[in-house]
């Protein structure tokens, strides 16, 4: 092996526990987040084996998937929600691990409290029943979504046997226009890649629009990985990355800072190392992007239109056309023509606070269209303080949006917040696969700033040309 | 965990790429805490109407494929969400392997562990698999998971690529946790050398 090392690679060595012959290498986890839909059977086959917890102060738990948004305290009626939420609770005082509970002020989306908390730092290796817990990697951590059975074992070992990924960098050079965010970014990447271009890879986000975006903008980019098949995404700390983690409430302090900073400043990939594929974009060419099929590859910048079907290859055909036929669209119309019904701002994706400021800076003495419903969900408590503190509820509210209680809601719909079927929606979210968002609905995802311009138009538009006031 | 050697068995066809988790185990279903009881909602709303009500015409209903064991998709089966509940689905409806020429990676560790195959083929023989699927009456594959090679009556054979550690497990029905723990000296070694940070430690209420 060359001397010469990623910063995945240096990760991945320093988390080596055991490399077993003929066996996947054993690494060890850092930090393991739990929710309440994908721990009940890990908890439940605990029992059953009689294990307990390895490190449940490396475990740490919330509820955010199936929470409704209305306001706490308000009833849960969904009696199976109800009984999976009182699971947790059960669990996490049964086996001692820190649960940030629908009351508490710390309660939130699991990928947005990590980072917000501290929980999430450069160098790390972290784990979740969630498939975007690539958004960590932001802060050039190695973070990677596992399911339930992984689950179970990393509560009982604190490790994982893992196949060693192979590696990917993506380099965008120049920089993002004006109203072009790390969203498009992030769909521009998976409309060239395709939602399978990363499989069996962990990406480093790599050049210099990657390096001008906030900690916020690259969670929002590694976050969408998982939509290109990547195992994760990262990107290399440096000095925006510290000076966000500094002083949060889980971060290290006085000496242990000092160390711990010098220790992420030699994380970033040595000049010269190897990947196993780079991928190379420039930023200029990206626009606001829409996506008008099933699945977050299927994006179109927004002056541009749904695509013919005539070029296309046989499968590749037939998966479009059943696309357009779900998503009620005719080959070739201008995607500003397509009309919205409903509008959702949220999600681990853009729900943070940097991404309502962007959204209410649109919203701003303007008023949503008659004919749209929108909500704004703030990622967490402590994002919802933040964006009351500023009076951005305000502005959303005085334009006719809902402002609502933090938690997954529209993003999956687990919770009351749905699609009516045919309901065309404007998202920030991450995911546009059929019923996704609500049975029968149709889901087009954009960026924040373009979700809140298309509820005031009552159809998609080019951010670019808007009127701020 | 169940073991896995051969499985032989009808085979249908689901001619469709990209096929997510979200279809696989639609959300609604999502929140039990139960392990098993998922495979009624196998790609429900493919399956069925709003009112639950069987829709006509899906792949997995048609009698010539009543009884199949093994499901033949397009490539990226199984990507988005990390939904182990997909598997469970697949394996509760009575499902013992998906065949395709790719697979999400969650997907794909999701199988091992449930005793539940994952086969890869090239884009031509996952192909040839699924027109023969769709074209021939009651068309059977084995699953050979101690040669890692699928095989019909009609002399098709392919082989397919499988981590050895993983197959030893499956063959074997080994429980992937007990066998971490047998390093439990390398484990603790590794953590005395990395102790928890101060700020982990349990809060003083």
């Amino acid at each position: 092996m060359s001397s010469k090392r990623t910063l995945f690679e240096k990760i991945w060595n320093a988390h080596l526990v055991a490399q077993p012959g003929g066996r996947s290498p054993i690494i060890y986890i850092d930090l393991h987040l739990v929710h309440e839909v994908t721990s009940p059977q890990a908890f439940e086959g605990l029992r059953v084996s009689g294990r307990r917890l390895r490190q449940p102060a490396r475990t740490v738990a919330t509820v955010d998937h199936n929470i409704p948004t209305e306001p706490r305290g308000t009833p849960i009626t969904d009696l199976i929600a109800a009984k999976q939420i009182a699971a947790l609770q059960a669990n996490s005082k049964e086996f001692g691990v820190r649960l940030f509970d629908m009351d508490s002020p710390d309660q939130g989306i699991v990928h947005v409290i990590g980072p917000e908390l501290g929980l999430t730092q450069p160098g790390m290796t972290i784990v979740c029943g969630d498939s975007h817990t690539s958004t960590h990697g932001a802060f050039g951590a190695l973070a990677f979504g596992i399911g339930t059975s992984e689950v179970e074992h990393v509560l009982a070992t604190q490790c994982l046997a893992q196949q060693t990924p192979k590696t990917m960098k993506i380099d965008v050079r120049g920089r993002l226009a004006e109203g072009v965010t790390a969203k498009d970014l992030a769909l521009g990447i998976i409309g060239q890649i395709g939602t399978d271009g990363a499989t069996g890879h962990v990406i480093e986000y790599a050049g210099e629009a990657v390096r001008a975006l906030s900690m916020e903008g690259r969670m929002t980019l590694c976050n969408m990985s998982i939509e290109a098949g990547a195992r994760a995404g990262m990107v290399a700390p440096d000095e925006t990355t510290f000076a966000y983690v500094k002083a949060k409430r889980f971060a290290p302090r006085g000496g242990e800072w000092e160390k711990a900073v010098e220790y992420w400043s030699g994380l970033p990939t040595d000049k010269g190392a190897g990947f196993d594929k780079v991928v190379e974009m420039d930023a200029a060419q990206l626009s606001p992007f829409v996506t008008w099929g099933t699945n977050p590859g299927m994006v179109a910048p927004v002056t541009g239109r749904v695509p013919d079907v005539g070029g296309l290859k046989e499968s590749e055909r037939h998966s479009t056309e059943l696309a357009l036929q779900y998503m009620d669209l005719e080959p070739g119309k201008r995607i500003e023509d397509i009309g919205i019904d409903r509008v959702f701002i949220g999600s681990c994706t853009n729900s943070r606070i940097e991404d309502l400021r962007a959204a209410a800076r649109v919203a701003r003495g303007h008023r949503v269209s008659a004919k749209v419903r929108a909500m704004v969900v703030p990622g967490s408590q402590a994002v919802k303080r933040a964006a009351e503190q500023e009076g951005l509820h305000q502005i959303f509210l005085d334009a006719g949006f809902e402002w609502r209680e933090s938690g997954c809601s529209m993003c999956l719909g687990m919770n009351p917040d749905i699609l009516q079927p045919g309901e065309r929606c404007a998202s920030t979210s991450n995911r546009n696969f059929e019923g996704r968002q609500g049975r029968g609905g149709r889901t087009h995802l954009v960026s924040p700033m373009m979700a809140a311009a298309a509820a005031i138009a009552g159809h998609f538009t080019d951010i670019r040309n808007w009127k701020f006031q | 965990m169940k073991p896995f050697r051969t499985h032989r068995g009808r085979v249908v066809p689901l001619d469709r790429v990209n096929v997510d988790t979200d279809q696989i185990i639609p959300k609604q279903f999502l929140k039990r805490i139960e392990r098993t009881g998922f495979g009624q909602f196998l790609f429900y709303d493919w399956r069925f109407s709003a009112e639950g009500k069987k829709n006509a015409g899906f792949v997995l209903d048609e009698p010539r494929y009543s009884g199949a064991s093994i499901l033949v998709a397009g490539k990226n089966f199984g990507c988005g969400s990390s939904r182990e509940h997909a598997v469970w689905a697949l394996a509760d409806f009575g499902f013992h392997a998906v065949i395709s020429s790719s697979f999400a990676d969650i997907f794909a560790n999701n199988s091992t562990k449930n005793g539940f195959l994952a086969v890869l083929l090239s884009e031509d023989e996952a192909a040839e698999v699924m027109r023969r699927a769709r074209e021939m009456k009651d068309y059977q594959l084995t699953i050979d998971l101690e040669q890692c090679e699928v095989r019909d009556d009609q002399g098709l054979r392919a082989k397919f690529p499988m981590d050895d550690f993983v197959r030893h497990c499956l063959l074997n029905g080994l429980d992937d946790i007990g066998l971490t723990l047998q390093h439990e000296a390398e484990i603790a070694a590794y953590e005395a050398l990395h102790p928890m940070p101060p700020s982990l430690q349990p809060a003083k209420a």
